[in-house]
């Protein structure tokens, strides 16, 4: 063999070598979530989120001495394109995956992590994707059924509303959340004296608007996404509506604040989760956030953060990298702050997947987020 | 006495509607107008042309954020980017170019462009949504029982008047009149000594102006995002078509008539349906005047 054939074989193998070797060195995470359409602003946070927690898992030696490789697939908040990215995804043989938020997407891709056997953490809030029985999903927020009880509660016990106005984003997250509320509420005697549907990026609520205010309702709910939550928030207070406003999450976000200024002042909802809240881990989640991005993260920054600590956690628990074995790790677990800082809050993930903690409601004063009431948990594993 | 109440609360209703309708609908129908000059002087459709009313959108909001321009200062500057850029960069490195090889390789081309323009406020600017200050004070006024804002007015006041300049230039003044000319026959204004290619760009140097006027318009209802030009392109261009695709006051009609139709069906018949009521009354219009509402016939020799 002359010189320079042994020169190219040694430096091919010694490349072979350091690939394997690299390879071994690191656990992949495929990240598959919203970057561009009207999912963006939400998945942007979740993005920056994650990259920070792999940042410090990474910086703190990895998962079980393996550094984790995280790759982010935009699902351009398309359920068509999130299948065909989760599809190329698990082509790269991931060990966990993470996203998407929007609950239409979810829907349509998580029967491909289910024939895959690879545990899926979600940020998406509709009830029936942890009922369809897919063994290895997990949520790291609230569904609409832990969710929608406590908001509907809400309603009967504290604002003493007999009639309530109900207006949605007409997607699978909304239907989902329209349905939950509109049955608890029947239970509870409320009566839904209006139930508006509005478009995914609807820009005018003028009618929709009218019809909510014009329907004598004691409270207004709204259950709609980010940016049409700015713009409905713009149109109520331009009919003049002042009258008690409650929704989930989406209503009374940091997003929301910023584009509906003034607007979004008085509105209360129920937050699972917020850099607001008195619970000091998530507001150092929020200044490590903003200092890192010049941001502030909304729920979904804090979900996507969870996320990547849950999958160390699981794994830890198990000790190995065990796809098989990671529902088993969690599903029926309670995972205190103490085992891993990194959930930020105590919670208890049950026999499908859900998510249970305390959560928070919480009312926009003076253009920022202020917690008006701890609410428990669902389930009694505190005690 | 109870049913004089109700009467009177429809009407009300009615009324709110309306004008909520109306002044988005003035938007439209700027947008629209740019839809129907291009039309006439270039013969090609620009499917880019609600991008032409997010781009200025941005680009206004990115002098006030990061330049520190008072808004109308910025509208102002941003009068003069969009006039190199929608006006004149369109069309030396767009239509000229792409004119030769007939309608359709243009039409393409603006679909392309459309996509650029999007895709660049999105890796340059942001992909979130940004909220863009009122061009006027914001006031709730409450006039018998109709509740308006001086948005709302204001919207409706600068159409009004850009609609009727617009008109008075084109009919009232020898440009404008030459504008026409070329628009009806390139051709035969030429040999009457008009200078063609200069009316070509003022054309589209006025395009330009409308939608950076659409933009500061409507971004503070819509939020500033690189994905508004979809849909105010695309009802501009159904506004445009119920109106008459070669009348400027059928731009205005048909975008003031989308935008009524777009409330009234959402209040009165059904929110799930309100974008599918100005597609129905398009397929109306082209069932049963082809050539829109207030549009000419065209003839064409063969």
């Amino acid at each position: 063999m002359s010189k320079t054939r042994l020169g190219v074989a040694l430096a091919a193998a010694v490349g072979l070598w350091s690939a394997v070797a690299g390879a071994q060195d690191t656990v992949k995470f495929a990240s598959i979530i919203e970057l561009s359409g009207n999912g963006a602003a939400i998945g942007t946070n979740w993005r920056d989120a994650v990259d920070m927690a792999v940042e410090e898992i990474n910086a703190a030696g990895g998962i079980l001495g393996k550094k984790i490789e995280i790759e982010h697939l935009d699902t351009q908040s398309n359920p068509g394109t999130s299948r065909a990215v989760l599809q190329k995804a698990l082509d790269g043989d991931p060990y966990v995956v993470l996203g998407p938020i929007f609950s239409s997407s979810t829907r349509v891709n998580m029967a491909l992590t289910e024939r895959a056997g690879v545990p899926q953490i979600v940020g998406s809030e509709a009830a029936s994707i942890t009922q369809q029985g897919h063994p290895t999903i997990f949520r790291t927020s609230f569904g609409q059924e832990m969710g929608m009880p406590k908001l509907v509660n809400y309603l009967k016990n504290e604002i003493k509303a007999k009639k309530v106005a109900l207006i949605w984003t007409n997607d699978e997250w909304g239907k989902g959340g329209r349905n939950t509320a509109k049955d608890l509420m029947a239970k509870a005697g409320i009566e839904v004296v209006a139930d508006v549907s509005t478009e995914v990026q609807q820009v005018d609520f003028s009618a929709e608007v009218l019809k909510v205010v014009k329907a004598g309702a004691d409270a207004i709910f709204a259950y709609c996404l980010e940016e049409e939550s700015a713009r409905f928030l713009n149109e109520l207070r331009k009919q003049g509506y002042n009258g008690p406003l409650v929704g989930e999450t989406t209503l009374i976000s940091q997003k929301v604040i910023d584009l509906a200024g003034a607007n979004a002042n008085g509105a209360r909802g129920h937050v699972g989760l917020t850099i607001d809240a008195p619970v000091d881990l998530l507001q150092e989640f929020g200044r490590k956030f903003e200092a890192r991005t010049g941001r502030k993260s909304d729920h979904n920054g804090i979900k996507g953060y969870i996320a990547v600590y849950l999958a160390k956690e699981a794994t830890e628990r198990m000790g190995k990298f065990d796809r098989d074995g990671f529902a088993k790790a969690l599903r029926g677990a309670v995972v205190t702050t103490k085992d891993e800082p990194g959930v930020l809050m105590d919670l208890r993930i049950d026999e499908t997947g859900d998510v249970d903690r305390e959560s928070f409601l919480v009312e926009v004063v003076d253009g920022k987020q202020q917690v008006v009431k701890v609410l428990p948990p669902v389930g009694d594993w505190k005690k | 006495m109870a049913l004089r109440a109700r009467r009177t609360l429809v009407m009300i209703e009615a009324l709110q509607l309306l004008i909520s309708g109306v002044s988005t609908g003035a938007i439209y129908a700027l947008a629209a107008i740019g839809f129907v000059l291009l039309w006439q002087t270039t013969g090609t459709i620009n499917f880019a042309q609600g991008e032409f009313v997010m781009l200025p959108s941005i680009i206004m909001l990115a002098f006030v954020l990061h330049g520190g321009l008072p808004l109308w200062v910025a509208f102002a500057v941003t009068l003069v980017v969009s006039g190199l850029l929608l006006g004149v960069a369109f069309k030396v490195l767009v239509v000229q170019p792409m004119i030769r090889h007939g309608v359709l390789p243009l039409v393409i081309a603006t679909i392309a462009l459309g996509i650029f323009m999007r895709e660049g406020a999105k890796e340059f600017f942001s992909n979130e949504a940004q909220p863009f200050p009122m061009p006027v004070p914001y006031v709730v006024l409450e006039l018998g029982g109709v509740t308006v804002t001086s948005h709302h007015l204001f919207c409706l006041a600068v159409a009004v008047v850009l609609v009727l300049a617009l008109q008075w230039f084109l009919g009232g003044t020898r440009t404008g009149r030459s504008m026409q000319a070329v628009a009806q026959n390139a051709q035969a204004a030429e040999i009457l000594g008009i200078d063609v290619k200069r009316m070509v760009m003022l054309t589209f140097l006025v395009n330009a102006a409308l939608v950076t006027v659409a933009a500061i318009l409507v971004t503070p209802v819509y939020l500033a995002k690189w994905d508004n030009g979809e849909a105010i392109g695309l009802t501009a261009f159904i506004a445009a078509i119920v109106g008459g695709f070669n009348q400027v006051r059928g731009a205005v009609l048909g975008g003031v008539l989308v935008g009524v139709l777009e409330n009234f069906s959402a209040y009165y018949i059904s929110t799930e349906y309100r974008t599918a009521f100005p597609l129905i009354l398009l397929i109306l219009v082209i069932m049963f005047r082809p050539y829109g509402l207030l549009g000419r016939p065209e003839e064409r020799t063969v």
